[in-house]
């Protein structure tokens, strides 16, 4: 198949392939599956991030 | 070799619109929202393209694209399981099932570095400055193979010496990572990798479409078993388009070992341990931006690292059916029918007669498997007349058996000119997006893990920020250093392989442990680690031929041997991981249970929900 005689390489270059399938359909599934929230505890740690980054 | 190679005004042009294009956007980046944690406090979000392109051109280096790329061209296909691991492990398990704990920790715990991250949720100082010390210590190793493989395409493409090559490559990634742009800054990092993606649709279409098609290149290369050279076969090489031979207990099972255990697990699973990665699910506003982000990912690394290693792979058929012209002598018949022969490589001197090309490693005649075209009569440099005969060549013996010169070779020898620009801006932006990240991570480990944690400064700024400028600046010295220094075998693939494999066995137990684990105590994450780190260098000192023989100390300890296990098959091809890893995962488990759990309180802090 493919022009690939050896089933486990045969395997890999398809596998590769449907894991980004996989990647696909699950993104589109869960697009809106979770919550979308910014809680004070993530604001506050973006603000210590972006001072430690301004400093640098 | 025929080609191209120079550097015409066209190119210097095209690169200095790019680099002047990243500044542009590094700049408007300072002027307003530009890094995940800018977005963050701004209570928005990235739009998830952004958020995928970016973290991938993080994770792909020219070490996946030039490196692994060569050693496709070399060992063949078999290293596409490299790229199921990358997108199953490095973008599935990681965003899905890792992303959202660790997003979640490093915000309960207030942690911004990856040793700060496992620090805290172990309150152990010691744990936090021997993962910075660890990260300092070989990052520049991950870093010079990026380096190697950007300045060995641009040496190629422009036909300059690979030490200029590197001396330029280090002033642009001085220049773009020692002023600023270090900073995360996210639409520099989507250019760089919209570059990416291009470059590799262009090159995928070409190769397929000079071969005639998928199936018929993959049918071409899948019938040039027969040329695999003999050192190869011997190790279990058995065609571009096959696994190696598995087994164990005799040299013909090296190569299997030495592909799926160090190539696909080392880097496949090692992912997963990658401080720079780590640290970017920590700036991700929610688990449903992960969500989105994973189709992107996908398929973005599925381009970026499924391209190079299919693409290396069949530039074996596209050399045997288009290489510059080849001439020799006829050592061995490997099939008449196919008029496939071993031939002894032949050039013709100045006098018109003609004598033996010589193998620059061995100084003995290099031969070389060849289909042959054309057979005509010559006179050798002893006035004897013999059968000339011409003919084409696997991928390889262009490259006087580099493996890291094959993507380089076949993008100057089968690509349009104008490509070879595009590639290299894709490669530029493949290292420059990278180094970006592996260079902050060196500065903050050295600053923040390894500076304030030592010197117990807390929080007090100033003093760690000049160690992070200057240990970005050690760093840098370092990576050019070994980059400069050492040029063996597939190195770049390697060093990639030694440090993702050090990062799984010392980091992974203990990372995965304090995710979803209460029971995982301080000692035991401590003795993970330790056990990790130990029997990997130990390992790759004594035991993994290949490494222990580049570094000597094997040879002086056992009066020359290039492994302890010399004398028993396979074990000397054996990665590290495959003991490292297990070992630090028992050790976490055993200690864990035989000491105390963690302080309940602290648990809460951890896991709140």
């Amino acid at each position: 198949m493919l022009g690939i005689d050896d089933p486990y390489v045969l395997m890999a270059y398809l596998g590769a392939i449907s894991m980004a399938v996989i990647g696909i359909i699950y993104g589109l599934v869960r697009r809106n599956a979770a919550r979308d929230e910014v809680t004070p505890e993530d604001r506050l740690w973006a603000l210590d991030e972006k001072k430690v980054d301004d400093d640098f | 070799m025929t080609g191209h190679s120079s550097v015409g005004w066209v190119d210097i042009v095209v690169i200095l619109a790019y680099l002047f294009a990243t500044g542009y956007l590094g700049w408007l980046g300072y002027r307003g929202t530009r890094s995940a944690a800018d977005f963050l406090v701004g209570g928005r979000s990235a739009h998830p393209i952004i958020m995928a392109v970016s973290y991938g051109a993080t994770f792909i280096s020219t070490a996946a694209i030039v490196g692994f790329g060569g050693v496709a061209g070399v060992f063949g296909m078999s290293l596409l399981w490299l790229t199921v691991l990358n997108i199953g492990f490095g973008i599935l398990i990681a965003f899905i099932f890792l992303g959202e704990p660790t997003r979640r920790l490093g915000h309960h715990l207030g942690a911004h570095t990856f040793p700060e991250l496992l620090g805290q949720r172990y309150q152990s100082r010691g744990i936090q400055i021997f993962a910075g010390a660890l990260i300092f210590l070989f990052m520049p190793l991950y870093s010079a193979a990026v380096m190697t493989g950007g300045s060995i395409f641009a040496a190629t493409q422009f036909g300059i010496d690979f030490e200029v090559a590197l001396l330029i490559f280090a002033l642009i990634t001085a220049a773009y990572v020692i002023p600023g742009g270090i900073k995360a800054v996210m639409y520099t990092d989507t250019l760089q990798g919209f570059i990416m993606v291009f470059a590799m649709i262009v090159l995928l279409i070409f190769t397929y479409m000079s071969l005639g098609g998928i199936t018929e290149a993959h049918r071409a290369l899948t019938d040039m078993a027969d040329l695999v050279p003999a050192p190869l076969a011997q190790m279990g090489h058995r065609g571009w388009t096959a696994m190696p031979a598995f087994g164990w207990g005799a040299p013909t099972y090296d190569l299997w070992w030495t592909v799926i255990t160090a190539l696909v697990l080392g880097v496949g699973i090692g992912v997963l341990a990658q401080p720079q990665l780590v640290v970017r699910f920590m700036t991700v506003r929610s688990r449903r931006e992960l969500d989105r982000a994973v189709p992107i990912g996908a398929v973005f690394i599925l381009l970026m690292v499924g391209t190079p290693f299919v693409v290396g792979s069949l530039s074996n058929a596209w050399f045997a059916q288009n290489g510059p012209l080849l001439q020799g002598k006829v050592v061995e018949v490997i099939d008449a029918d196919k008029d496939r022969a071993l031939v002894e490589l032949m050039q013709k001197n100045e006098s018109g007669t003609w004598t033996a090309i010589l193998n620059p490693k061995t100084q003995a005649p290099a031969r070389a498997p060849m289909i042959i075209g054309e057979r005509s009569s010559a006179q050798d440099g002893d006035g004897a007349t013999f059968e000339l005969v011409a003919g084409r060549s696997i991928a390889a013996t262009y490259t006087k058996g580099d493996a890291d010169k094959i993507i380089p070779a076949f993008i100057m020898a089968a690509m349009p000119r104008w490509f070879g620009i595009i590639f290299f801006l894709a490669l530029l932006a493949a290292a420059m997006s990278t180094m970006s990240s592996q260079f902050h991570t060196i500065g903050t480990a050295a600053g923040r893990d390894l500076y304030e944690r030592i010197s117990d400064k807390g929080h007090s700024r100033e003093p760690s920020i000049l160690v992070m400028r200057l240990a970005i600046l050690v760093g840098l010295i370092i990576a050019v250093t070994i980059s400069y220094t050492v040029r063996q075998e597939y190195v770049i693939a390697r060093f990639t392989a030694i440090f993702f494999g050090l990062c799984a066995a010392s980091f992974l137990p203990a990372y995965i442990g304090g995710l979803v684990s209460k029971r995982v105590t301080r000692a035991g994450a401590l003795a993970s680690m330790t056990v990790g780190m130990s029997v990997s260098l130990f390992w790759l000192l004594l035991i993994k031929a290949r490494e222990a023989s580049a570094i000597g100390l094997v040879q002086w300890v056992t009066d020359g041997k290039t492994s302890l296990l010399a004398d028993y098959p396979n074990w000397p091809s054996v990665d590290p991981i495959i003991i490292a890893l297990p070992a630090a995962v028992l050790t976490l488990i055993l200690v864990s249970a035989v000491t105390r759990p963690p302080d309940a309180a602290h648990l809460r802090r951890c896991f709140p929900d």
